[in-house]
């Protein structure tokens, strides 16, 4: 460990290059990095093994097709069943530049908007193999028989979605995530029956064991004996999502953690762009101090939906009793060309900005309407039934209101990290041999993530991206020496995880994981939220440690290490969340410019839209972890853009 | 609201179980059942005692995996998952049995967290289509009908919560089964598979431990997600079919 520093005072080291993209023309890298890997012969395959921690779209995926390929494949997840990841839970569609419309669309375009809804803070190298494998991702899922809508002709149905002109968001109903998972669930089943893919449903990652630099298994801990064991296998792969979680409230799955990618961290992986995280627009607000979590409603309910809020502050009249003439329609007002369909980050600022004006709607004034009064006028009640009917009956079990006759209220939630570790484009992070997929690397997204992305990039990494990619590593370092688990890295990461969760449930304080988590949310919603300054940024980097030390005094665990103990899992998770809030933070505090989802308020333009500061901030921040609490190193990966240039975003 | 609590104890797989019961106090109408337990969790936390397990993960009825009897229902009195049913469809000063899923296919585990991995491995016997990943045509080179599509997505909507076995007298999985079978059999891309299908994955549901079916309909009366009676019956027809098939 280097001496301590003061957690602000960070360093910043030597630049961080994506080594593995190729040159040439950007319509040729994937195929030319393709012909550049390595190959297994196959026969050879099933000598490698591969670990994959977690089964949503990209583990899942990636599972599948490592054993469809040959690898021995041991795979984890802490849900009982695979089926479960947290991917279910999405709504809305995925997107695919396949043209079926015929409405302009194409590879190009998708690349396009795709780096400028990220806000030019994404590669280009990356995104435009995104927008290529999206065509190929929806044969695959048709091939599998996911059941995407289609229309009388029995062809796929499309509609459009928050931030773009065309139609390319396939869709299942509000399901599209629970289809395609199960899409990839049964491609992975078919592989645990044929033997190739050893399951291990509820069991945590607690560590990743790196021997001469190299990741070489993982630390885990089946959540129902509580048994810890070490598994050793020729690359990792982490495919174990976002770290929404570190809000307390947000749309994410209750037990979704950071807990691998943080302890990936800690080993050597570098963390890039921490502070990059996507507040959704349309959430069900919250009811009371008792709320577990958010629940988000599909965006997709902005293509028919009118979202407004009284013109008068502290209008207290019941929606209907609004006169047309009284109400703002403040995005249709503000971007009318875009409208209610401007992305996420700028749909949910806009919704701040108004709650803050005092014009709020609902309890507290934590609110705005979405209004399909005019929708259910212009195509009949039946025809937005057959549209978002599991949506308006989700809506109504929750609020015990009828979006069919009082307009929904809805508010922004955290609900997606566009940050996470540090990969190539090969999908490696730095330390070799551990490979980061889906949300839980920060490749693709840049500083705001398009709707209808995230299935797009989960699968394109899982079914094609990684198992080529991989290949390449898994040649070139094709005879490993065995490890065994009296190795002194294996024994050392067993220990460090041994010894905490001891510590955890030796403190016998007075107060409940919950609590901690809980204060800790609130504390990053407020100050490292939609909005940040360097004041509050520096408040919560003072408070943060503080929480920390209080935690590890007053923290009470009860039960024992040995049994299926839910308040250990959460508490050992907690601890992550209390390092890797003071890393956003600091991320938050050092980009001092507006981009994205990341907004300073001391950089916005004369309307009050982001401004970015491209000659200064134009990078991924990719920080070393060197020590609780202590000062991060950070290495800058510069971004070039030779195919879309950075403009100003303007959706006015 | 303030409510009485009988909770389903169980230390392990191994131990005998027990209703202990509880009260709660300062229950707001507008939380969830599951937010109403995490107030009893709390609670007991800091009294020293072990919090009640249970399963539970997106909460908000996509991920199947939350899972209690209340009341001898399962998920409780409205047709939904435990996780959205809300404290407002209850009253002030009731008494309220929360158990875990009855079925000899699912054992418990601890208190109210029960074993549904014999789901898992009734897929792994043949609810898939064999699509390994490269190897697929263009999406629109196969048209699907709209009422087959519509059909297909109207079973594949089941979350695996396994509601429809906790339901059911014989502790029967055939919604289950069908749901997957009828999904899958319904689209051109499954028919390849069709008969093995429905013989292996009946094969499987048989051979775990599952009850028989008797058609008495409570599976789909608690289904969360609607899935219709009519499955098995649609099921059962592509298993005669099959069976036919393969005789010959």
């Amino acid at each position: 460990m280097t001496e301590y520093r003061p957690y602000t005072a960070y360093r910043t080291g030597e630049p961080v290059a994506d080594t593995a993209a190729p040159e040439g023309p950007v319509a040729e890298r994937w195929d030319t990095r393709r012909f550049r890997a390595k190959l297994v012969n196959p026969a050879n395959r099933r000598k490698h093994t591969v670990i994959v921690v977690g089964t949503g779209l990209a583990g899942g995926s990636a599972g599948a097709t490592l054993a469809e390929q040959g690898y021995h494949v041991v795979q984890f997840c802490y849900q009982d069943s695979p089926r479960r990841a947290h991917s279910i839970a999405a709504q809305g569609g995925i997107n695919a530049a396949k043209n079926y419309r015929n409405d302009g669309d194409s590879v190009h375009r998708l690349f396009y908007d795709t780096v400028k809804g990220g806000d030019f803070r994404a590669r280009e190298s990356n995104v435009h193999r995104l927008a290529q494998i999206s065509v190929e991702i929806i044969d695959q899922c048709v091939a599998q028989g996911v059941p995407f809508a289609r229309e009388y002709g029995g062809l796929l149905d499309t509609r459009s979605f928050g931030g773009v002109q065309v139609s390319r968001t396939f869709y299942a109903r509000g399901q599209t995530g629970q289809q395609l998972l199960l899409g990839a669930y049964q491609a992975l089943s078919r592989q645990i029956a044929a033997g190739n893919v050893e399951m291990h449903p509820r069991t945590e990652m607690l560590d990743l064991i790196v021997v001469d630099g190299r990741a070489r298994g993982i630390v885990a801990r089946d959540l129902i004996t509580g048994r810890i064991d070490t598994y050793f296998a020729d690359a990792v792969v982490l495919a174990s999502g976002g770290y929404g979680n570190v809000f307390y409230l947000s749309t994410n799955a209750m037990n979704s953690n950071a807990t691998a990618i943080w302890r990936a961290h800690r080993r050597g992986a570098y963390f890039a762009n921490p502070c990059f995280t996507q507040i959704h627009p349309t959430c069900i607000p919250r009811t009371g101090d008792h709320q577990s979590k958010l629940t988000l409603m599909s965006e997709s309910l902005r293509n028919d939906g009118r979202i407004w809020v009284p013109k008068a502050k502290g209008d207290t009249r019941p929606p209907a009793g609004i006169p047309e003439a009284e109400r703002d329609y403040y995005l249709e007002r503000i971007y009318p060309s875009f409208g209610n369909l401007v992305p996420r980050d700028i749909a949910s600022r806009a919704a701040k900005n108004v709650c803050d004006e005092g014009r709020g709607v609902g309890p507290g004034g934590q609110g705005v309407y979405l209004d399909f009064a005019d929708a259910i006028a212009r195509m009949g009640r039946k025809a937005v039934e057959e549209k978002y009917g599991n949506l308006f009956d989700m809506y109504e079990r929750i609020t015990a209101e009828n979006p069919y006759e009082v307009p929904m209220r809805i508010y922004p939630a955290v609900h997606y990290t566009m940050g996470g570790l540090w990969v190539d484009y090969d999908l490696q992070t730095t330390v070799p041999g551990l490979f980061a997929i889906g949300e839980a690397n920060f490749s693709d997204h840049g500083a705001n993530r398009l709707g209808a992305s995230a299935l797009m990039q989960g699968l394109a990494d899982g079914y094609f991206v990684l198992p080529s990619t991989i290949n390449d590593y898994l040649a070139r370092n094709p005879h490993h020496d065995t490890i065994t688990a009296d190795h002194p890295a294996v024994q050392e990461a067993l220990a460090e995880t041994e010894d905490q969760l001891h510590l955890l449930l030796s403190v016998d304080g007075d107060r409940t994981p919950d609590s901690f988590h809980r204060e800790l949310g609130e504390l990053m919603w407020e100050l490292c939220g939609m909005a940040r300054t360097e004041t509050g940024l520096r408040k919560a980097l003072d408070r943060i440690p503080q929480i920390r030390e209080e935690f590890w005094r007053r923290i009470k665990v009860p039960g024992t290490g040995e049994e299926l103990n839910q308040s250990l899992e959460k508490a050992n998770r907690i601890v992550d969340y209390l390092e890797l809030a003071e890393l956003m933070c600091l991320d938050a505090l050092h980009r001092a410019e507006s981009c994205g989802g990341h907004f300073r308020e001391e950089s916005q333009t004369a309307d009050g839209e982001a401004a970015r500061r491209d000659e200064e901030f134009s990078y991924a921040a990719a920080w070393e972890f060197t020590g609780t609490g202590a000062a991060p190193v950070l290495h800058k990966e510069d971004l070039v853009f030779e195919y879309v240039h950075p403009t100003q975003r303007s959706y006015a | 609201m303030k409510l009485t609590l009988r909770v389903w104890r169980q230390r392990d797989a191994d131990a005998d179980g027990g209703m202990t019961t509880y009260d709660v106090d300062g229950i707001s109408p507008d939380m969830s059942f599951l937010e109403m337990l995490d107030t009893l969790n709390e609670e007991l936390i800091l009294k020293g005692d072990d919090p009640v397990a249970f399963d539970h993960d997106c909460r908000e009825g996509i991920c199947g995996a939350c899972s209690l009897v209340i009341n001898g229902e399962a998920h409780g009195p409205e047709r939904t998952t435990t996780c959205q049913l809300h404290m407002r469809s209850f009253r002030d000063g009731d008494t309220i049995d929360v158990e875990p899923w009855r079925a000899a296919a699912f054992p418990v585990v601890r208190d109210l967290v029960v074993d549904r991995s014999a789901f898992d491995r009734i897929i792994q016997s043949g609810g898939y289509i064999t699509a390994p990943t490269g190897a697929a045509p263009e999406a629109h080179a196969t048209p699907v009908p709209k009422p087959d599509a519509d059909t297909a997505f109207e079973h594949a909507e089941c979350i695996g919560c396994g509601a429809c076995v906790a339901a059911c007298p014989n502790g029967s999985a055939m919604l289950f089964t069908s749901a997957k079978v009828n999904h899958l059999n319904v689209l051109p891309q499954g028919a390849p598979e069709r008969e093995a299908r429905v013989l292996d994955m009946v094969g499987r549901m048989d051979d775990e431990g599952f009850g028989g079916c008797t058609l008495a309909g409570e599976c789909a009366t608690a289904c969360p997600k609607g899935i219709p009676l009519f499955s098995i019956t649609r099921m059962n027809r592509e298993y005669v079919r099959a069976a036919r098939k393969s005789r010959r």
